[in-house]
């Protein structure tokens, strides 16, 4: 079968975002970027399931400005098939991205699509449900175990009480939580075989989709900035703080 | 504006989150229905009825209803969808599961994890880990939004709204539930406690989380960790505090043998009072911390507990 494996550029999750002054957004020139950590993640569990025969190929798909290309050799390095960029230089909301999705999913016909649950750029955790919805799919997010069988997946999610697990027909969308495996680096010759691998551009329109936003961004700010406090020495100061001080205790 | 709150529960309780998320619906403008989806859950809809600002609720009671599996939520949700201008959800794993279904459904887009109301139209949310706030602007159409609810007071138990019991909408019936392994504890809820004491890799072991949990039981506190301990497998996922996992916002947290990476400090960084006990002075948790103890915490944990006793906790 078939796996998509949509994924996102953002901010290198260990770079320390600056607001702009004009509160316009967050100052991406010179910073450096990555694959969402979350989609790397997708990537390498869809590889997995082809080394076990489950899948016979991988497509990975990016929506995003041309940049995004380096994003998608990323993961034809780690050991996706093929690629298909869907070229958008503006930010894109993630709904427009669950209908851009739809619309490759409809042409490929991939029985499964694992996408990261949050990007943690925007942190919206949206878009693998919305796309299940626009598919009519059903959806393990949060997903910390896959099993493929008897046409069925078997998810593992990570829930605020602990874990749910739940069967779905396939076709299905998972989304992927930080405990589904560790990705792996993409050894020096695969970098170099992946150069040779396709990556289609495509545009929204070849998919019928508007990708203009429909919220507003007013501003963004920074965060109210907390003061650090002081050094205590010992356990018994702690203590005498907590309770006379803070009075929190 | 007429708004729907999909309440939080397990079927026998009401969560405390949907009381906070209360909050953010009525200062939307109301009315405001409650909407319980479960199955055997009459409980929960008689104390949702008691919550201030609740105008009805609906009690949709259905097996199908009872681990809220987001095909068939959202199904239901968007059935009742037509009345409403605004369906609000806590931020929980429930919510933001069957949520971005609803928005899908209805084409509007979904604002996640609300931290204010600004206007009727009007939101703020966090972004990059809430290193970042961005106040965004709904054009038109329904209104689709998660609450973080560690930002919203409860309301009241002084209502006495209605029970309306609903019929089930048809789901799709293409998932079913396996199973669940639901984490036991005595001790009070991460999301909810007035006390958290979270543990880092500087735990070297899973066992030695009994350390801090004597410290907890001393300060009736909720137990958290940082991912490096949940990924090291020293206590489950559903302790993980951060950008990723729970966001908390107790009276007081206390860090021990954690860095303080900005992904951990966007899930606690709202506490009022944070204390951090690292060996490392250079420790970046330290920049947040109200009072920091540069210690080893194989010393201090078990001190901090024999003060705690010394002094009748
Ligand atoms: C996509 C993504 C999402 C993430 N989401 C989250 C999230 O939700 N929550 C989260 O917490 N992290 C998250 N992280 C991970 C985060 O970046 C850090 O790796 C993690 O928080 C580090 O955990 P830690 O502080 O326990 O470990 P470390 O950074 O290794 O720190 C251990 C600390 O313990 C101290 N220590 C060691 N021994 C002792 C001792 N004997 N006495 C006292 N102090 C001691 C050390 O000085 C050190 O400061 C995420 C990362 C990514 C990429």
């Amino acid at each position: 079968m078939k796996v998509l494996v949509p994924i996102k550029r953002v901010v290198d999750y260990n770079v320390k975002i600056r607001v702009k002054a004009d509160q316009t957004g967050v100052d991406l020139a010179n910073v450096k970027m990555s694959m969402n950590p979350f989609d790397e993640i997708g990537v390498e569990e869809a590889i997995r399931l082809k080394e076990k025969g489950v899948a016979t190929e991988i497509i990975a798909v990016s929506v995003g400005p041309q940049e995004a290309q380096e994003t998608i050799r990323t993961a034809l390095a780690m050991g996706a098939d093929r690629g298909i960029l869907v070229k958008v230089a503006h930010e894109v909301e993630p709904l427009t991205v669950a209908k851009i999705l739809a619309g490759i999913a409809k042409a490929e016909g991939p029985q499964l699509i694992i996408l990261g649950k949050q990007a943690i750029d925007d942190d919206s955790n949206q878009t693998g449900q919305m796309l299940a919805q626009l598919l009519g799919w059903a959806q393990g997010t949060f997903a910390s175990k896959v099993t493929i069988e008897g046409g069925k997946a078997e998810v593992t999610r990570e829930v605020d009480g602990g874990l749910q697990t739940v069967r779905l027909n396939l076709p299905a969308i998972v989304t992927t939580d930080l405990r589904l495996n560790e990705p792996r680096y993409a050894s020096l010759p695969n970098i170099m075989k992946a150069k040779k691998k396709p990556i289609d551009e495509k545009s929204p329109s070849d998919y019928g989709v508007d990708p203009a936003p429909r919220l507003k961004v007013l501003k963004v700010s920074e965060p109210p900035k907390r003061k650090g406090g002081v050094k205590v020495k010992t356990v018994q100061e702690l203590v005498e703080k907590l309770k006379n001080e803070a009075g929190v205790i | 504006m007429a708004v729907l709150l999909i309440a939080e529960h397990d079927n026998k309780s009401l969560k405390d989150a949907t009381a906070k998320a209360m909050s953010a619906a009525t200062a939307l403008g109301g009315p405001v229905d409650v909407l319980v989806a479960g199955h055997n859950a009459k409980g929960v809809a008689d104390a949702a009825a008691k919550l201030a600002g609740a105008s009805k609720v609906l009690l949709a009671d259905d097996a199908q209803y009872a681990n809220q599996l987001a095909e068939n939520m959202a199904a239901l949700v968007v059935e009742l969808a037509g009345k409403y201008d605004a369906v609000l959800s806590p931020a929980s794993t429930s919510g933001k599961n069957f949520m971005p279904r609803v928005a899908a459904a209805l084409d509007v887009p979904q604002i996640s994890e609300i931290v204010s109301v600004d206007g009727p139209d009007t939101f703020t949310r966090p972004i990059y880990a809430g290193n970042a706030m961005q106040q965004v602007q709904v054009a038109g159409g329904k209104k689709v939004i998660t609450v973080r609810t560690t930002t919203f007071k409860a309301v009241g138990t002084t209502g006495s709204a209605a029970v309306e019991s609903i019929g089930a909408a048809k789901g799709p019936g293409t998932s079913e539930f396996v199973r669940d392994e639901l984490s036991k504890s005595e001790r009070p809820e991460l999301a909810a406690a007035r006390v958290v004491v979270s543990g880092g890799r500087g735990m070297q072991s899973g066992d030695n989380f009994h350390l801090l949990e004597k410290v907890a039981d001393r300060l009736k506190a909720a137990v958290g960790a940082s991912r490096a301990a949940v990924d090291a497998g020293f206590v489950p996922n559903d302790y993980q505090v951060g950008q990723t996992g729970k966001v908390v916002a107790p009276e007081l947290y206390i860090a021990v043998g954690i860095s303080g990476a900005i992904q951990h400090l966007a899930g606690m960084k709202d506490s009022k009072v944070i204390v951090a006990i690292n060996k490392d002075e250079e420790a970046p948790i330290f920049q947040v911390a109200d009072y920091g103890l540069v210690a080893d915490l194989f010393k201090a944990v078990p001190e901090l507990e024999e003060e705690l006793k010394k002094q009748g906790y």
